[in-house]
């Protein structure tokens, strides 16, 4: 069952298109990221899905209700971006007042334990790292014990473990059930967490898939990267039908190709007892679908001109 | 415990962690108050005063600051701090509306304006025998009617200014010529008439003349109680309508 649904979402500011025709639909249970260059139209979209921004067009049903119904308001928790506190509010004080603000809240100590804020309790907000900070926001995502929890630029200003940490943690909450709505420029973490990603480019949507669906999507292709032991003939390896091309950069060569590369390469140097030293593979990952994907929008768009 | 009761204690708690701003609106009027009694020509029945002392004529004018130094100075900028850094449009994520901060922040101004005020009457009065005011519910009406007044005009600024900086900044530049009306530098039996019938038409002004008349036991001139009225009500709904939560 679809829990949150986008039907061709369109939010104007003045002549700025920020969301043009933006469609998908998150499915109960799941972490959905929402992945695009910067102002592509990814904060409005989900601002407006928190109910803080009314569609200029389209449809945007969430829990069955429209997103401005304020019933919404607890059973969705909000991370928004740029989105503070006052300076001399303590951690706790911040955790206890937006407990108030709910029916059936979440143990604010446990959440500000798994968080790992619970040392800071006592500290005011305007001293606080700007990943403690965070760390806080979503805390009071959490806090109301929400069905939904949309999560702006959830690491951003996190450090690579507390990145980590908090990786397992939306793991752990979307085990609980909650569905994640996730918004990201990190692939790294949409590629870990995500089960289905949108990609939004110009304020639409121009791939929806699972992250290894939209790498298949944009790209077999492979590159091997070796040091030869002695010098080698281009010819060798441009004759195999999977190869497409070789580049060399001083010692080191590259092979791009495609389909089983690796096995057609290794046998030719095999055959010429040549030793590839510091051989290394490169499959595309979510960052080169990330950039076909937005790059060939930007072709698109310009060839129209 | 209630969502309003707890957001206006948080909000005491966060007041209480301004020192600045605590000593100006709640210590200085009393302070004020004390230095100038402690003066001895102060204390004499002045002819040009009607017999009355100039303390006796200080007392109502450090009621008119207290409000504005919450009104237009300590509420805008508060309020507009808390849009700039997105705190409003946080709280409209949550099932607490923003309209309850506001509620709050204006609830405690109140209650610190009250406490204020009530260390100004109590000093003034046992210090230096300045008497309670006479008819106090007509002299408590007048004083909420000044101050809500006063603190429209502190909200409609906040809706208008694009940041908590920029709220300090007019709030201080609106403080010197409105306190000139309530008195504060030379009180209105000082004041030419000319300058007290432009000062009737602003809300420090009117609102000094409904509290030194309540004080003195007679009925607020009509046009001072109207002025406050059209303030509360111009600026109110203003404030309302542009209020942007962020």
């Amino acid at each position: 069952m679809a829990i949150i649904e986008v039907t061709n979402f369109r939010k104007v500011y003045g002549s700025t298109v920020a969301a043009d025709d933006v469609t998908f639909s998150v499915e109960e249970g799941e972490i959905f990221g929402i992945l695009g260059p910067n102002g592509a139209g990814k904060s409005t979209t989900v601002e407006a899905i928190a109910g803080l921004r009314k569609p200029d067009g389209g449809k945007i049903v969430v829990l069955g209700r429209d997103p401005g119904d304020p019933s919404l308001r607890k059973e969705v928790g909000v991370q928004l971006q740029e989105s503070e506190l006052p300076e001399k509010m303590t951690v706790r004080e911040a955790l206890e007042l937006f407990s108030t603000f709910y029916p059936k809240p979440a143990d604010w100590r446990q959440l500000a334990a798994e968080l790992g804020i619970d040392a800071k309790l006592n500290a005011r907000f305007g001293k606080l790292s700007g990943g403690q900070k965070q760390r806080l926001s979503i805390a009071l995502a959490l806090i109301g014990d929400p069905e939904i929890a949309i999560l702006d630029e959830l690491t951003t200003g996190l450090d690579p473990s507390a990145r980590r940490d908090t990786w397992d943690l939306i793991e752990s909450v979307r085990n609980r059930g909650v569905t994640v709505l996730l918004v990201t420029h990190f692939m790294e973490e949409a590629e870990r967490l995500c089960d289905r990603i949108a990609v939004i480019d110009r304020g639409r949507v121009v791939a929806l898939d699972t992250p290894q669906g939209l790498i298949a999507q944009v790209s077999t292709e492979q590159r091997i990267r070796f040091r030869p032991s002695e010098p080698l003939d281009d010819a060798l390896l441009t004759g195999l039908a999977e190869v497409r091309e070789v580049r060399h950069h001083g010692p080191t060569v590259e092979v791009i190709g495609v389909g089983d590369v690796l096995q057609a390469v290794t046998s030719v140097l095999a055959v010429n007892n040549i030793i590839a030293a510091e051989l290394r593979v490169e499959q595309a990952n979510l960052d080169d679908a990330f950039v076909q994907l937005t790059d060939r929008k930007l072709a698109a768009n310009g060839s129209d001109n | 415990m209630n969502v309003f009761v707890k957001m206006v204690s948080s909000e005491l708690k966060l007041s209480l962690r301004e020192p600045l701003l605590l000593f100006f609106s709640f210590a200085f009027p009393t302070i004020l108050i004390v230095i100038l009694g402690s003066i001895p020509s102060f204390r004499e029945p002045s002819e040009e005063y009607g017999g009355l002392r100039t303390i006796d004529l200080y007392v109502p004018i450090a009621l008119a600051l207290i409000q504005a130094m919450l009104g237009l100075q300590s509420t805008p900028q508060v309020l507009a701090t808390y849009r700039e850094k997105g705190i409003l449009r946080r709280l409209a994520t949550t099932p607490a509306h923003p309209m309850a901060l506001l509620g709050a922040q204006l609830v405690m101004s109140l209650l610190t304006a009250v406490a204020s005020a009530a260390l100004v009457l109590i000093v003034g009065r046992f210090a230096f025998d300045v008497p309670f005011p006479r008819y106090f519910l007509l002299f408590t009406l007048c004083f909420m009617l000044s101050a809500a007044a006063v603190f429209s005009v502190g909200i409609f600024l906040a809706a208008v200014v694009p940041s908590g900086k920029a709220a300090a900044g007019i709030g201080g530049l609106l403080f010197f010529p409105l306190m000139f009306f309530a008195g504060l530098w030379v009180p209105r039996q000082n004041l030419p008439d000319v300058l007290n019938r432009i000062g009737d038409f602003t809300p420090l002004g009117a609102g000094q003349r409904a509290i030194q008349e309540a004080a003195a036991g007679t009925w607020p001139a009509a046009i001072a109680v109207a002025v406050l009225v059209g303030y509360v009500v111009v600026f109110g709904l203003a404030a309302a309508k542009l209020f942007r939560w962020e």
